[in-house]
């Protein structure tokens, strides 16, 4: 899931202090599991800036409400004549909520109250690991499941560097070696002389660094022309 | 002959190699390189002319490398791969060849968080590149000089004839992932291999028995490192916070005796645990050299060059060898 967390509420009231009417709009999927922008953190923030508008003296409508998605129009475009009412939508989406809603909401400005941080999962209660970095070409069968690309610091591909003590990375005792961790994982599945292999330099276009990526799957595409027609 | 290096031409000789370490400044006055290259030349057979090591802006190595040079100190260039994307490493070292440099030592680079262990503030928000690793970039390099061809596969009309290095962590965790780590640098193309300080000599010989094995000791020329201890302080800060380096009690408790047989004189007590570091240096070099499958040791005296004549001197590696 995305994984992010609430901006800290002074940062916010920068971006929302001069609005009249202000919407703290929440989607209820990854970005509330992990607290930080569902409906409940949504309502939260609401309130704080309704409090913080009375101690200033500022005359602000600030209310909330949420929908279960914000990256799918399927989930907005129910609410979206309500939501155009405000004149600051500040969005408790991740980072991909506010984009895609600030290209279809005319001239309503899109703020983000959260910031988006990575791709993870949830290893105990109240703790995400950033898990994977969406590289575009998932290289995993070659490295025992566990993510070269953003769990080494330096995404090495041909095994550790020198810093790596006692299975933690170099950059922090609280960050696990990757590398450590895909040797030993390699060597319970006894496939370590796997890594012997060298993985040639990576080409990165898959990634960001060839610029916006885009994916479409044609048969839905067909799908969706067909239902079309019958209607 | 692959780059016509006195590095190369030593090791060919079968003599034992020597190769020491220069630090750039942090700043612009050349001085300060040229300064250190005299105290270098005639010392050792190549000299690492690091690259912005512990992560903090320095002069390049290869502007530095190029002063050293012209001082008549050969350069081993250095090359992390936390700073440049491939096309900037292949620009920089067809520059650094034409400059006249023959040795290149390719490394991962510390962390941009390191900031010299934070004695610095350095530059820990910038953004590292690691478009290519080690291994890789190795293998670039021996591309552009044995096939005349840029990674991407363009031809190149004048190749750079490199002697390509890269460094190993033998005792680095994970420990029996290593020889694999070194067999890959091989297989990519690395003439010779410096590695992290060897103070563990037990440690370091089961590991280089297992090399022994795998034959690679004769496919490329494994330098021990030697990280010429100061003080006891040092010692203990090496082994319980470098990364690969273990040392053992009883050095560190010769290097204690030195310091406490100077009782409260502390300029006495640096004298004599500094007195003490260059003879466990040279015992040091004795044992890495007459391990089985080792060339040459890479001595590091870490912003102490000056330490280096008498080193090699007392190793009874001096002078030399002219080849
Ligand atoms: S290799 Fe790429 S796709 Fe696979 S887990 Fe890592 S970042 Fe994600
Ligand atoms: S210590 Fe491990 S995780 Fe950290 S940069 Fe080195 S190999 Fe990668």
């Amino acid at each position: 899931m995305i994984v992010g967390s609430q901006k800290p509420i002074e940062e916010i009231w920068d971006m929302v202090k001069d609005s009249k009417k202000v919407l703290v709009f929440g989607c209820n999927t990854c970005i509330a599991v992990c607290h930080a922008g569902g409906d409940k953190e949504a309502e939260t923030i609401a309130m704080m800036l309704r409090m913080r508008a009375s101690q200033e003296g500022k005359n602000i409508e600030v209310k909330h409400f949420s929908v279960m998605r914000h990256c799918e129009p399927e989930y907005f475009v129910p609410v979206m004549e309500e939501v155009k009412k405000y004149d600051l939508v500040l969005s408790t989406a991740c980072g991909v909520g506010v984009n895609f809603l600030s290209e279809r909401i005319g001239d309503v400005p899109v703020y983000p109250g959260v910031n988006t941080s990575f791709y993870g999962g949830v290893p105990a209660s109240g703790v995400f690991t950033e898990l994977c970095g969406g590289c575009g070409d998932c290289v995993l069968h070659l490295t025992g499941g566990i993510c070269p690309i953003v769990r080494c610091s330096k995404s090495l591909m041909n095994g550790p560097c020198g810093g790596t003590k006692d299975g933690k990375c170099e950059v922090s005792d609280e960050i696990d070696c990757a590398w450590y961790l895909i040797v030993e994982r390699m060597k319970k599945l006894g496939t370590l002389d796997k890594l012997a292999e060298i993985q040639p330099p990576r080409n990165w276009s898959s990634s960001a660094h060839g610029g916006p990526r885009r994916i479409v799957v044609e048969h839905l595409q067909e799908l969706e022309q067909k239902e079309d027609n019958k209607g | 002959m692959k780059s016509g290096s006195n590095l190369e031409k030593v090791i060919l000789s079968g003599q034992p190699a020597v190769t020491a370490e220069l630090g750039p400044p942090m700043g612009a006055d050349p001085h300060e390189v040229i300064k250190k290259a005299q105290l270098l030349r005639g010392f050792c057979d190549a000299a690492n002319i690091t690259d912005c090591q512990t992560a903090v802006v320095r002069m390049s190595s290869i502007s530095a490398a190029v002063l050293a040079l012209s001082e008549g100190l050969e350069p081993v260039t250095q090359m992390t791969c936390r700073d440049r994307n491939r096309i900037a490493m292949q620009a920089d070292l067809l520059g650094a060849a034409a400059l006249g440099l023959k040795n290149c030592l390719c490394l991962a680079g510390d962390h941009q968080k390191f900031s010299a262990a934070g004695k610095l503030k350095g530059h820990p928000g910038a953004k590292n590149v690691y478009d290519v690793d080690t291994v890789q970039l190795v293998g670039i390099l021996k591309k552009m000089r044995d096939e005349g061809l840029q990674e991407g596969g363009d031809k190149l009309e004048a190749a750079p004839k490199f002697f390509i290095g890269a460094s190993w962590t033998p005792m680095g965790d994970p420990i029996d992932f290593r020889p694999i780590n070194l067999l890959k640098k091989v297989n990519a193309g690395a003439d010779f291999i410096q590695t992290q300080g060897i103070y563990d000599i037990e440690l370091f010989r089961s590991q280089m028995e297992k090399i022994h094995k795998m034959g690679l000791h004769e496919r490329t020329a494994i330098l021990g490192g030697i990280i010429v201890p100061k003080s006891a302080m040092m010692l203990k800060y090496m082994d319980s916070s470098v990364a690969g380096v273990s040392v053992p009690k009883k050095l560190i408790e010769r290097m204690n005796k030195a310091k406490e047989a100077a009782g409260d004189d502390k300029k006495k007590a640096r004298e004599f645990q500094e007195a003490e570091g260059i003879k466990l240096t040279v015992e040091l070099i004795h044992q890495v050299l007459e391990t089985p499958g080792v060339k040459g040791v890479h001595i590091q005296a870490i912003e102490w060059e000056s330490a280096i004549e008498g080193i090699v001197k007392a190793a009874g590696l001096y002078p030399r060898p002219s080849v």
